[in-house]
């Protein structure tokens, strides 16, 4: 099993997320990886503002083919995204399918002033148009191979799994 | 022409197709249904209250009998979900000049619509459209005779998992005109499912259905002793309307031994919440100082009921097409 570290990518990632300058970003992350690394990333930038959450299943643009995710958890912005800054942090950055639903969603709370994405991990296969502003490391993978982020005592990590059938 | 088993809900792939009755159906389905509606709850409050989900679609409510709070927020859900909506009444229907329920679904089916929502005076009304139109129509059950109101029941499910964190060791009393109640037939057969402690029917013997102890509940026509250790007052409206005959001596007698008043409510657990399905018949099944009181969550169960609608919808509409 190919296990890699989070620590050093998070480091990458505040380190540019930084030099963006964003000027009291709102940190939202995408459930459940990118809530976990938003969680990482919200205390190491010393941002005065609340942590956010985003769970996209009810705006996955699969929902006719493969229905509703059983366990679809609320979404909770704690602040209102309105004229706000958005920092939108997700762990793997693929399709650029999540991100896109993500953004219709933040829509439906209100009209932010911007909004950046930083994702942990890149992996090429971009099926729209969505680039990434921070990105903590770019890796190359085969398709039944998936990047899981992992929770266990020692830390965050990604583990590389393989697949036996194919859903996104 | 009561369905007696719930196969047709699902397709070929034992997925949830259409929802006609509780009855049947695995706690999972149940509870994954109340696990969505709880993250719906929340779009009340956003600046835009809808999702995409049903985009494209088109809902009709089918409604032979009429309602208020039903029909309203089943158009609310479908709306919120993106679906287009079209309301269909009995006044206004062809109905009244003859053709048969199963024409007139027929009929909007051809003009491409997606979802049915029915309610009927007769029981299995929504049965036999789900059983007779192509394999894409999704029907929801809003009522349909005495036979069940299972989107009802599952928003009072909602309330009280709302309520009470869950529903393990909870004791439930379903009161009033339980023979007329397609809404009690549901609730009885979620509440068991769910697996509460004990569900108990208080009620005049002549409006407690015969053998209905098999359904596992137990019976009492006294209020005190069936009131005792509750933590859930279930109300019925007592439906004069469905009423051939003197099932109930009179108004004010029904009133004084089966209306819920604060005096009867204090048998019950101190912290038990009262519940009504609407519309409420004040000093006849429930004195208004209870309805309108702080253990009432009868209001709460109509917003509940958006969000469960909602779910329910889109469990039927979700994930079509054979993988």
């Amino acid at each position: 099993m190919n296990q890699i570290p989070l620590e050093p990518i998070l480091a990458t990632m505040v380190e540019d997320i930084r030099a963006l300058n964003i000027d009291q970003p709102l940190v939202i992350g995408i459930h459940t990886g990118g809530a976990w690394i938003a969680t990482e990333l919200h205390k190491n930038l010393e941002t005065n503002s609340l942590l956010g959450t985003l769970d996209i299943s009810f705006y996955r643009d699969d929902f006719s083919r493969v229905g509703l995710n059983p366990k679809v958890q609320s979404s909770d912005l704690p602040e209102p995204v309105e004229g706000r800054h958005i920092l939108l942090v997700d762990d793997v950055l693929h399709t650029g399918r999540t991100i896109r639903a993500a953004m219709n969603e933040i829509f439906s709370f209100g009209r932010p002033a911007s909004i950046k994405l930083a994702v942990a991990l890149e992996r090429p296969g971009r099926e729209l148009p969505i680039a990434a502003d921070v990105i903590g490391k770019t890796m190359e993978l085969e398709p039944m191979q998936q990047a899981k982020i992992c929770q266990t005592d020692s830390g965050l990590h990604f583990e590389i799994v393989t697949q036996t059938s194919s859903s996104d | 022409m009561v369905p007696s088993d719930s196969k047709i809900q699902f397709d070929h792939q034992g997925r949830l197709r259409h929802f006609l009755t509780i009855n049947g159906l695995p706690k999972e389905t149940l509870v994954q249904i109340l696990d969505t509606a709880e993250s719906f709850i929340s779009f009340g409050q956003r600046e835009i209250r809808k999702v995409p989900l049903l985009r494209g679609k088109t809902v009709v409510n089918l409604f032979f009998e009429p309602s208020t709070r039903t029909r309203t927020t089943f158009e609310i859900a479908a709306k919120r979900l993106s679906a287009d909506v079209i309301n269909l009444s009995a006044a206004r229907m062809s109905t009244s000049k003859g053709e048969s329920i199963l024409d007139t679904a027929r009929t909007l089916e051809a003009m491409h619509t997606d979802l049915f929502v029915v309610r009927d005076s007769a029981s299995g009304a929504s049965h036999l459209i789900a059983s007779h139109l192509p394999e894409h129509v999704r029907v929801i059950n809003a009522g349909d005779g005495r036979h069940a109101h299972p989107t009802q029941a599952m928003l009072d499910m909602f309330t009280i998992r709302r309520e009470k964190g869950g529903f393990e060791g909870l004791k439930v009393a379903i009161i009033g005109d339980v023979l007329h109640s397609r809404v009690a037939r549901s609730q009885i057969h979620a509440l068991s499912t769910l697996g509460v402690d004990e569900i108990r029917l208080i009620g005049p013997r002549t409006l407690i259905p015969t053998e209905v102890e098999a359904m596992g509940v137990n019976v009492t026509s006294n209020m005190a002793e069936g009131l005792s250790g509750i933590d859930v007052v279930m109300m019925l409206r007592l439906q004069r309307e469905r009423m051939d005959g003197q099932l109930v001596p009179s108004e004010q007698e029904y009133f004084n031994r089966y209306g819920l008043t604060d005096d009867k409510l204090s048998y019950a657990n101190p912290d038990a919440i009262v519940m009504h399905p609407g519309p409420i018949n004040r000093g006849l099944e429930i004195a208004s100082s209870v309805a309108d009181g702080d253990r009432s969550v009868i209001l709460s169960q109509v917003t509940n009921g958006i969000a469960v609608r909602m779910s329910i919808m889109a469990k039927l509409m979700g994930g079509q097409e054979d993988p």
